[in-house]
């Protein structure tokens, strides 16, 4: 099964290396990885997809809290979650068709970026298999490039916990 | 105070407590070597940077303190790899350091330039890049605090060589800043009243000591709870000696050359009370026949322990020796006395005396019994790894706790007498014996010179047979007897010893061995005794790799062995 984590790190040099290394040592699958600074400075929240059984997950928990530089990781899976995934496409449209185009993307609440003579790049935001359908729906047409930003979770309701880190220098 | 960054280094190292430092020189560590001289520490010279390591390991697994060594970027640094995976296994405390290259060169493959924080990623509990002399100071007080609490384990710090060099103000951090490191664990007193319960009402309980028991010190703690509910104890490997060797409940140790008792005790419990231990496959044999009947118990400090290899029923997240203080009171005095007669039935199933009693052959057991006898058990012996190490576990009876070094988890070869070198620095006035094999022994017999140099009085005992003999014992019974690229040739090593100014003496029949024994602890200095054992002897009991704890392979008899 695939579950989602959400790990709250140090903002430090080689902490991903870290994580990334341990997931190739110890044979765990990650599916994809987001990371990006968080509200604290000095801190970085990561959304990690990992496939495997309950107690594979179990593993990837602990050996990730094993690291030093990590805080916390919570699996979200099932939990009340906010779930998102924002993909770039760019997707061939012709005079001909791009009104057709231009229709799916407002029909899927995306956002044209960029126009070109014969295609357009194409921004869409949602649940994985929103992103999925569309891009499948764009196949038809020609679609020339893809880039994904890989899954990031935020539970639902209020905050938690607050997290805090002394930031040298 | 305005210091560089080697002095701040130094300073540092005092701060913590550092009396001896183990290394080599080398290029980028020279400021390093430069400030040296100003300070009380003692460097002791390896001759080999992976010799440093394991003698870090080995001043760390006598005294309790935290380990040193020291080498330069570069080959210094990735010889120092395999005596920091061997902490890492075994949960030993060393810091390493290392010299990089000059920051503005870092990442153009300078001369002598490696990836060294990258290389040890995997092996080390943590490890630091410093680049900034400003951060030096903090970054040694938390490689310190890292190595030696929770689950105590190697941190390497690669100091880059302009950093050495640089200046700062010396300030010694009072306390770390490590928001995502948990060193203490509150004792769980839900789990401890669940895991009361079993004990209380189990009636076949075996308790399976390791390695935690002895590094946080709850060997008094385990042999009272022992006592207290009539609990036998097995141990793994590196569990020997947490409950003394000859006291009745003791079973020795379990696994897969372990004893009958231990191992049919722990096929037959019907509550296993694993305390500082990691499920090792060296020790369950086949996880899935492991303790078939057990309710598991497990105490561990390191949380990712619980559940990787057993399943826990209960799980208790803590420092062995603040659990079982907890646990005591909450254990009812008992007896178990059926199932220790069960128990002792099992301990005759093993042909122990066997190897002693034969009289014409020259058998490594003997030798190891010899020397236990010799000692009076008073030795504190450093292992190696293969045949001689089981023989060690089997024939010597460890009575004082951590009277064992041995390398478990990671099986390094050449451990033995750098590791010696480290513990009998760390102790000098205990009687420290080697007991290697003639193929690991030759993996760092260079370090005689350093026994020599340093005036060490390790006696050492290699176990010749002329193979490496666990290998060779694989091949025999897994292998067709396929003999490929085990049989080694050695040198004369009475001759090596002498021509490093150490007391050599060769023994080939068994009447020697006593007296040999009784002259190497006579020697005043360091003495090598090179005993010729039986070529094929083989290390039983043994249970066959994946194999299950009840399927045992026994000592052939006598007859048996004509018969082959």
């Amino acid at each position: 099964m695939r579950h989602t984590l959400v790990a709250v790190v140090e903002d430090k040099p080689g902490v991903l290396n870290r994580m990334v290394s341990l997931f190739r040592r110890r044979r765990y699958n990650i599916e994809s990885l987001a990371v990006g600074h968080s509200e604290t400075p000095g801190i970085s929240r990561m959304t990690l997809v990992v496939e495997g059984n309950d107690r594979v997950i179990e593993q990837v928990k602990k050996q990730l809290e094993k690291l030093v530089n990590v805080i916390e990781v919570q699996d979200v899976t099932g939990k009340p979650a906010v779930i998102r995934e924002l993909a770039l496409i760019r997707v061939q449209a012709p005079p001909p068709y791009r009104a057709e185009v231009t229709q799916l993307v407002e029909l899927f609440r995306a956002k044209v970026v960029d126009v070109d003579h014969d295609s357009l790049m194409v921004e869409v935001t949602g649940a994985e298999d929103k992103v999925n359908q569309f891009i499948t729906l764009l196949e038809p047409f020609g679609v020339e490039e893809v880039v994904r930003t890989g899954r990031v979770a935020m539970v639902r309701g209020a905050k938690a916990k607050e997290f805090k880190v002394n930031v040298f220098k | 105070m305005r210091l560089t960054g080697a002095e701040i280094l130094w300073e540092s190292l005092l701060k913590e407590g550092v009396e001896v430092v183990f290394g080599i020189s080398g290029g980028a560590v020279l400021h390093i070597f430069d400030a040296l001289p100003r300070y009380p520490v003692h460097f002791v010279l390896t001759r080999h940077e992976q010799a440093a390591a394991h003698a870090a390991d080995g001043y760390a697994r006598a005294t309790g303190k935290v380990g040193v060594c020291l080498a330069t970027s570069g080959p210094g640094a990735t010889n120092l790899v395999t005596g920091i995976a061997t902490a890492y296994m075994d949960s030993v405390p060393v810091v390493a350091i290392t010299g990089q290259v000059p920051t503005p060169v870092i990442g153009t493959d300078a001369f002598q330039e490696t990836d060294i924080t990258g290389s040890t990623l995997p092996v080390t509990k943590h490890n630091y890049l410093v680049t900034e002399v400003v951060d030096l100071a903090r970054t040694l007080r938390e490689a310190f605090h890292l190595a030696r609490t929770g689950r105590p384990g190697p941190v390497l710090i690669d100091i880059a060589k302009d950093v050495q060099a640089a200046e700062a103000e010396f300030l010694y951090p009072k306390e770390v800043e490590l928001p995502g490191y948990t060193a203490r664990h509150p004792v769980p007193k839900e789990a401890l009243k669940r895991a009361a319960e079993l004990v209380n009402t189990a009636r076949r309980p075996l308790i399976l000591a390791g390695h935690g028991v002895l590094i946080s010190g709850a060997h008094r703690e385990l042999q009272a709870l022992a006592e207290r509910a009539g609990i036998p104890v097995a141990t793994t490997l590196l569990g020997i000696s947490a409950i003394p060797e000859s006291h009745p409940l003791s079973l020795g140790m379990a696994g897969m050359h372990g004893t009958p008792q231990a191992n049919r005790a722990i096929q037959a419990c019907d509550l296993l009370l694993a305390v500082g231990m990691r499920f090792d496959d060296r020790v369950t044999g086949s996880p899935r026949t492991f303790a078939p009947s057990a309710q598991v118990v497990h105490v561990d400090i390191d949380p990712a322990e619980i559940g990787k290899n057993v399943r826990a029923d209960v799980a208790i997240v803590g420092d062995a020796r603040e659990v079982l203080a907890a646990f005591l009171p909450l254990v009812e005095p008992t007896e178990h006395r059926e199932w220790l007669e069960e128990i002792e039935a099992w301990r005759q199933e093993a042909r122990w005396e066997e190897p002693l009693m034969e009289g014409n052959r020259l058998l490594p057991q003997y030798v190891i019994h010899e020397i236990w006898r010799a000692t009076g058990g008073e030795a504190l012996v450093v292992s190696d790894v293969g045949q001689n190490q089981m023989w060690e576990a089997q024939y010597f009876v460890h009575d004082r706790p951590g009277s064992l070094i041995t390398s478990g988890g990671l099986g390094t070869m050449g451990f033995a007498l750098p590791a010696a070198i480290g513990a009998q620095v760390g102790r000098p006035k205990d009687l420290v014996w080697v007991v290697a094999g003639d193929g690991g022994f030759q993996m760092t017999i260079q370090e005689l010179a350093t026994v020599a140099q340093e005036e060490l009085p390790i006696k050492i005992a290699i176990l010749n047979n002329g193979y490496l003999g666990m290998v060779r014992q694989w091949q025999e019974l897994f292998f067709t007897r396929n003999y490929c690229a085990t049989p080694v040739t050695s040198p004369d090593f009475a001759l090596v010893a002498e021509a490093y100014g150490i007391a050599g003496f060769t023994v080939k029949r068994r009447d020697e061995v006593a007296p040999a024994i009784a002259k190497a602890l006579e020697t005043p200095g360091p003495a090598l005794i090179d005993f010729h054992v039986e070529p094929e002897e083989n290390v039983y009991p043994m249970v066959a790799p994946g194999g299950a704890l009840s399927e045992m392979i026994h000592h052939p008899t006598p007859a048996e062995r004509r018969a082959r």
